[in-house]
């Protein structure tokens, strides 16, 4: 029997080509609109770790205090930490691992003389990082405690820069000149980018080029390596790279692993102990004022998903309502204008339900149309959103499984759910009355 | 034209009436929003930012190695009049930041030392005496910096220089009542007196929290060792930008060659400069458009849709009328004014909503209220799009003959 209803949806579809075009224009712009939009804020909102966001921490301390903030920030404190905050947390470690970090650039001379020297970026970390973030490695290993204590100058590279510097091959061992000082190579990685990189929102979008280099956070220090990010004072520093250690000024992020409940109200008390030192000790004339958020948190509050990204979705989940009731009032004007042809059937035996069945196959016909179009513009959309997307953004929106069958299923359920209505009002016609008027 | 026939057959169509003024009430509701993001977009991206941005291209050079400063002042001069050989440059200086870079030092500027809360934010741009003339800003008072009070200071070195030339917005906000040349202001801490002042420069930043002060900046006579790399700014005769650009790597690179300028976006136009700034303003304008299009002819293909229908579900009925003495003119009339009574049911719930759905935004996102304008300016869009949609199937109804009312089915 479906079949049949099918092929007298079909008959009926063609009658009215225009009507029939206009609504699956409507569902499949409608469609498009809205899974484009949702590929590109899949693609910034997702969870980049998500069997371990809600053990990996970012601990916040105040060190601007009441009135070294900006009215407008509604007393949270800075999102960065300053260089002494960091180094009493990672001395007193309360967590079982963590890392300080900030972002560094340094040029690469090659050895190769004829070859110009080109710059790279990448963070000053310490051991636990790689454990922490679970970096992937191609060759080699991270660097051990002992190598952070020693001050060492080794280095982790990444895939890419081990195929630029190297042709890919194993270079553990080898050395590469930083800026015209010698490291040698601990480590290659294997291409690891998590999206966003959460692990260092503060100075970037989190959705720029990948690290090419991660070398010790003591190391850096030893050598004066000046931030590539963001350097925030509340108070002018006294001039000199020592004074601005010793300066409030924040630059650096920590982040901490703590595997349970209990893990993280220990480093909770320890936080709030050690404001509280810092108040008694006279450095910080205010109440603690600490935040500790884990990696979803965290996105969050850097307000990582640009509200371009939303304002976007839903603008376009807008436009797809609107789509809806066109598509709705356009049934009810193709159903109702068959009310003679429902008046028969139901005169001749056919239930309400025969009725619901015959009229939801021809709209789901129509869902069906509507999902294949908006298919094809969503692939379209999603090659062409570089025009309106940042290039970094754009690039990570993409059409998989996933996305074909959700476009599919959206288009099919929307124009069901918005034919029941002209079928209810269909299945409501009266056989008799329908006989009787003509 | 009696409107009481009009509501009454109306009301025998409820569900296809309610549909139609719904369908404009949220397209009005979303074209308002989306016209409003759109001027808000345009009127961001076309900020002046003061300079003679045709001629103006950025080099972005970082050393090897991390000179300290005693070896970057020396090595920039010569970088500097390398770039000034090129033919076809007027003139060329190094900064640590230009408008609409994205990044760059912003301070506070105090009335009195230790301050709690800045009287002023402003940018910070390290300059020299070729600041003015490379950029091609007017000063509108006092005097440009010299050669000889040209300092230099390393990355954490305190910022103290002893004098300052800054933008007329921000000598606005220093001084509302009277000139501040000559005055002494605080920056970080340190005294510094107020030389000139320029017309117009806009801050780095384009977002939203430099927005109150984009127009703030602070030219500093000071030569800046950024570890990270510094920019040649460089103005070129009218028509010679191209042939700079392609020559200034290999001028550079000839002085000396342990360096890094990033052949893919080391040398910028200032036109490529601003069109990423704003890359994300020009794609929400564009995006919006498109919506509104698109929007806008589906309603109207609705329109056309639904009213074809009701001409054809009356033929009967029209032919009786025209039978009975009615013309051409009353058919058309009657289905024209039918449009407009649903229409106005439609634009007024459509303007609650869109006045809705932007009060919604703005305790959402960053995003001003909607000036009335809009809704007003979307109201009459939406009142001729009905009116222009409906205009075909109601000529085919005026066009039924009057014999249509003896014929049955």
């Amino acid at each position: 029997m479906l079949a049949y209803y099918l092929r007298l949806g079909l008959r009926s579809l063609r009658r009215n080509p225009v009507l029939t075009g206009l609504m699956i224009m409507a569902i499949g712009f409608g469609v498009a609109a809205s899974m484009t939009t949702f590929a590109v804020f899949r693609a910034v909102s997702g969870n980049p770790i998500p069997w371990k966001s809600g053990q990996l921490f970012v601990p916040q301390i105040d060190g601007f205090g009441p009135t070294g903030r900006d009215p407008g920030d509604n007393g949270e404190p800075p999102d960065a930490l300053n260089y002494q905050d960091t180094m009493a947390l990672m001395r007193a470690h309360p967590a079982s691992r963590q890392t300080a970090l900030y972002p560094v650039a340094i040029a690469v001379v090659p050895a190769d003389a004829s070859k110009q020297p080109f710059s790279v970026s990448g963070y000053a970390v310490t051991t636990d990082f790689f454990g922490m973030f679970e970096m992937p490695f191609q060759y080699g290993n991270g660097w051990g405690a002992n190598e952070d204590d020693k001050r060492a100058s080794t280095v982790v590279i990444s895939s890419k820069l081990n195929q630029k510097l190297f042709d890919g091959a194993n270079s553990v061992g080898r050395n590469i000149v930083l800026d015209n000082r010698d490291y040698r190579i601990v480590g290659v990685a294997k291409s690891w980018d998590p999206r966003p990189r959460y692990y260092d929102v503060v100075n970037t979008s989190g959705f720029g080029d990948s690290p090419d280099f991660f070398m010790p956070f003591s190391r850096a220090i030893d050598l004066q390596m000046d931030t590539d990010g963001n350097n925030n004072c509340n108070k002018a520093p006294d001039g000199g790279w020592d004074a601005w250690l010793q300066s409030t000024c924040v630059w650096l992020t920590v982040w901490a692993e703590l595997p349970d409940a209990a893990a993280v109200q220990r480093y909770r008390s320890y936080l709030d102990g050690y404001a509280a030192d810092q108040k008694r000790a006279g450095r910080y004339n205010w109440a603690p004022n600490n935040r500790l958020r884990n990696v979803m948190e965290w996105l969050d509050h850097e307000h990582v998903v640009p509200q371009e990204t939303k304002v976007s979705l839903l603008v376009a989940l807008g436009f797809l309502v609107v789509c809806l009731v066109n598509t709705i009032g356009l049934l009810l004007a193709k159903f109702m204008r068959r009310s003679q042809e429902i008046g028969v059937r139901r005169a001749l035996g056919a239930s309400r339900r025969e009725i619901y069945t015959q009229f939801l196959a021809e709209a789901s016909m129509v869902g069906v149309a509507g999902g294949v179009l908006g298919l094809l513009l969503t692939a379209g959309g999603v090659y062409s959103i570089g025009l309106v997307f940042e290039p970094e953004i754009a690039a990570l929106a993409h059409v998989d499984f996933g996305l074909i069958g959700l476009t599919l299923l959206v288009a099919i359920g929307a124009t069901v759910i918005a034919a029941f209505y002209p079928t209810w009002r269909a299945a409501q016609v009266q056989p008799a009355w329908q006989l009787k008027s003509n | 034209m009696q409107i009481q026939p009009i509501l009454a057959a109306l009301k025998r169509h409820k569900a296809g009436t309610i549909l139609i003024a719904l369908q404009i009430a949220l397209t009005l509701a979303i074209v308002c929003n989306a016209l409003f993001i759109i001027k808000q977009r345009v009127t961001h991206l076309s900020r002046a930012t003061g300079i003679d941005e045709q001629n103006i291209l950025s080099v972005r050079n970082q050393w090897v190695g991390k000179p300290p400063s005693q070896q970057v002042s020396g090595l920039t001069a010569t970088d500097l009049a390398a770039l000034r050989q090129i033919p076809g440059v007027i003139d060329a200086y190094s900064t640590n930041s230009y408008p609409l870079r994205q990044g760059g030092w912003s301070e506070g500027l105090d009335y009195k030392p230790n301050q709690d809360h800045s009287t002023a934010h402003t940018a910070i741009y390290f300059s020299d005496e070729h600041t003015l003339d490379t950029l091609g800003l007017k000063l509108i008072e006092g005097r440009n910096f010299r050669a000889e009070e040209i300092g230099r200071m390393d990355m954490r070195d305190k910022l103290a220089p002893p004098t300052i030339i800054i933008t007329r917005e921000l000598a606005h906000k220093l001084y509302p009542d009277g000139s501040s040349l000559g005055k002494v202001v605080y920056l970080s801490n340190n005294p510094t007196t107020i030389i000139g002042v320029v017309d117009q420069l806009e801050v780095p930043w384009v977002d939203t929290w430099a927005s109150p002060w984009s127009e703030q900046s602070t030219l500093v006579p000071v030569r800046l060792a950024m570890s990270l790399g510094s920019f040649y700014l460089i103005r070129t005769q009218p028509g010679q930008l191209d042939a700079v650009t392609k020559q200034v790597s290999k001028a550079l690179y000839g002085v000396n060659r342990m360096r890094v300028i990033d052949p893919k976006d080391g040398v910028q136009s200032f036109s490529q400069t601003r069109a990423k700034a704003y890359a994300r303003d020009r794609g929400m304008a564009i995006l919006m458009g498109v919506v509104c299009v698109v929007l806008l002819a589906i309603t109207a293909a609705g329109i056309v849709g639904l009213t074809s229908f009701w001409v054809g579900q009356r033929r009967k009925q029209i032919g009786v009328r025209r039978a009975l003495g009615a013309t051409h003119r009353d058919i058309l009339s009657y289905f024209l004014t039918e449009n407009l009574l649903i229409s106005l049911g439609g634009v007024i719930v459509g303007a609650l909503l869109a006045i809705g759905m932007n009060m919604w935004m703005v305790s959402h996102f960053e995003m001003a209220r909607l000036s009335l304008t809009y809704v007003v300016a979307g109201v009459v869009v939406l009142l001729l799009l009905g009116q222009a949609a409906v205009l075909a199937p109601a000529l085919r109804a005026s066009r039924v003959p009057p014999v249509e009312a003896t014929r049955s089915v």
